[in-house]
């Protein structure tokens, strides 16, 4: 039992414990334990992973939409609400998983049980800890806009097979832009209280005007414009140009890179707020 | 400059918050081997000075290292070859036992076969074996610290530290977690601990620093420092607030020729000599009659007061 090894590096051990030679090492040495936390909440999550997307698809596509004339003109494309609203339900979707992945678990992990503290202790960086957690909210959004597009499939509301798989994609984009600079917030966050912000002013206001509801030209002007330089209407218009096969591939390359940026400023900010809350 | 068996070398080491100064440079030194003690007060630096030597917080000024390595640079390595037990608990209290050691062993590199085999292991070494299936949220307060000193212990860990081990637990706990460490002692493990329980330190250290204030006050065995700053024997003698509107402070004045020193206490006057019995005798001859008389050994609490003129814990 714990016999002292001696010191100094001799010939490589396997029994014995060493700092992770990278980011990527450092993370993989926690998947175990997102395993192990997953085995234990999938069985909650799964059930509103199918049930979620079917309530919206019947009451926003097909009641709701039964009221909407299914003109192109009118709505960038689409020849129904249902094909309309579906990309746009899906990039919402992505972003409230994420939001909700990176927020309260968050706190918990450097305030209520602090397992964090655990973690840094142990030969991990807060990078390794980061990238983990990261890669396990990611996981869950694929896992949740795999089965919503598969939900949705039944109802004709997809232009090509190649179309849907690019869309599923761009929701893991969609996914690391909010995770990051959300989880940043949380990471640094004095208590709870602080999320209100998020939910109330960030996510509610997203949900409704980016554009997965109505198309944002219905907007006043300077609304439309405010609503153009949100997240979540650079990951809806990109879902729904892949999702209808209506792709502008310059405006494309904007979302994309829109996203990409917000993911990587959001990785440096969080790295930051969490090095000085976990090694102070 | 460090010497290379120095398990933690520390030369004015400071660490600030701020404007506040937790730790107003410290020398400390552990070899292999040894039991080592922090003892304090709360507030006197102890678990920032963990802190820093655990390798997950910088240091202000002066300097560390820690099996001879510099935390600053190589703080993952150090953090591979230690074993840190955390005042409090960062159990992941939805997972069982067996869960919480398995994930923290694939921590540290170490294949899941190995890490099974050391799970068991220290199950048993902790008495948890048959909670090894119990969600931790379910554990007393007792065996989640021996849980987090199980953990603390899978990477085989060349120094162990234990940020007060057992504050917060009953008595009974206590003892237990204490023969588990004495028996971690008795291996060769290092143990660096914090506490503010001075019955710990002299069960435990083998030699203790005593801190206050942010800066070390004493150093040496506990038995060295009882001899070094106080008596053999103390008489602890309480009066009732009815003799005659006597204060304590009163009362010291007229027993202060009959001891080497005298401390008053808010409920009791305490008296350092060499015999105690004697000196409550002669405190009986002058007519004195206190409500409740205590003759005891010398022990690092008495050192603490000496030093600072304040109690360990109050």
């Amino acid at each position: 039992m714990a016999a002292t090894t001696p010191g100094g590096a001799g010939s490589p051990d396997p029994a014995r414990a060493t700092a992770p030679a990278s980011t990527l090492a450092g993370a993989l040495r926690l998947l175990d334990y997102w395993l192990t936390v997953y085995r234990r909440t999938w069985k909650g999550t799964i059930v509103s992973s199918f049930v979620t997307p079917l309530l919206y698809v019947v009451a926003m596509g097909v009641l709701l939409g039964g009221f909407i004339e299914g003109d192109p003109a009118e709505l960038e494309g689409a020849t129904s609400y249902l094909a309309f609203v579906a990309p746009g339900l899906v990039a919402a979707q992505a972003m409230t998983t994420v939001i909700g992945e990176t927020t309260y678990p968050v706190m918990d992990m450097v305030k209520w049980h602090k397992v964090y503290f655990g973690m840094i202790a142990a030969p991990l960086r807060v990078g390794d800890i980061m990238l983990a957690h990261l890669a396990f909210v990611l996981f869950r959004v694929a896992l949740t806009s795999a089965v919503f597009l598969a939900v949705m499939a039944p109802f004709g509301v997809f232009s090509s097979v190649g179309g849907v798989l690019l869309a599923f994609l761009v929701q893991l984009l969609v996914g690391l832009a909010f995770a990051t600079p959300v989880y940043a917030y949380a990471a640094g966050a004095k208590d709870e209280s602080a999320f209100n912000l998020i939910f109330r002013l960030g996510m509610i206001p997203l949900f409704l005007f980016s554009g997965a509801f109505f198309p944002v030209a219905n907007l006043d002007a300077p609304l439309e414009l405010l609503a153009t330089i949100t997240p979540l209407w650079h990951g809806v218009d990109l879902t729904r140009m892949l999702t209808l096969g209506r792709v502008d591939v310059s405006a494309a390359l904007v979302h994309v890179a829109y996203l990409v940026v917000l993911a990587a400023l959001g990785w440096r900010w969080a790295a930051r707020r969490l090095q000085r809350r976990l090694i102070a | 400059m460090t010497a290379t068996d120095s398990m933690i070398w520390a030369q004015g080491l400071r660490k600030g918050f701020g404007d506040v100064e937790a730790v107003r440079g410290i020398d400390v030194d552990v070899r292999r081997g040894e039991a080592f003690g922090f003892l304090g007060p709360n507030g006197a630096g102890k678990s920032s000075t963990m802190r820093m030597v655990a390798a997950v917080s910088p240091i202000s000024g002066g300097e560390l290292r820690i099996l001879g390595l510099d935390p600053a640079v190589d703080g993952p390595e150090i953090r591979a070859r230690i074993g840190v037990c955390p005042q409090e608990d960062t159990l992941d209290t939805e997972l069982t036992v067996r869960e919480n050691l398995f994930v923290y062993g694939r921590y540290f590199g170490l294949p899941r076969k190995e890490v099974r085999a050391r799970v068991d292991e220290l199950l048993e070494f902790v008495q948890l074996t048959e909670k090894a299936g119990s969600m931790v949220e379910d554990l007393s307060g007792g065996m989640k610290r021996r849980l987090t000193i199980a953990r603390s212990l899978i990477n085989r860990p060349e120094v162990l530290l234990l940020d007060e081990p057992t504050t917060g637990l009953d008595p009974q706990a206590r003892h237990v977690v204490w023969d588990r460490l004495f028996r971690l002692k008795q291996q060769g493990v290092t143990l660096v601990l914090t506490t503010h329980y001075m019955d710990e330190a002299e069960q435990l250290t083998d030699r203790l620093v005593v801190m206050d204030k942010g800066l070390i006050v004493a150093e040496g065995s506990p038995l060295d420092l009882i001899a070094e700053h106080s008596t053999r024997e103390v008489a602890e003698l309480r009066f009732g607030v009815a003799q005659e509107g006597d204060t304590h402070e009163v009362v010291a004045r007229q027993v202060e020729d009959l001891a080497d020193r005298v401390e008053v206490l808010p409920d009791r006057l305490l008296l350092y000599s060499h015999d105690g019995e004697e000196t409550v005798a002669k405190v009986h001859e002058r007519g004195l009659e206190p409500v409740a008389t205590l003759v005891r050994r010398s022990t690092l609490e008495d050192v603490f007061l000496r030093l600072t003129g304040r109690t360990l814990v109050d």
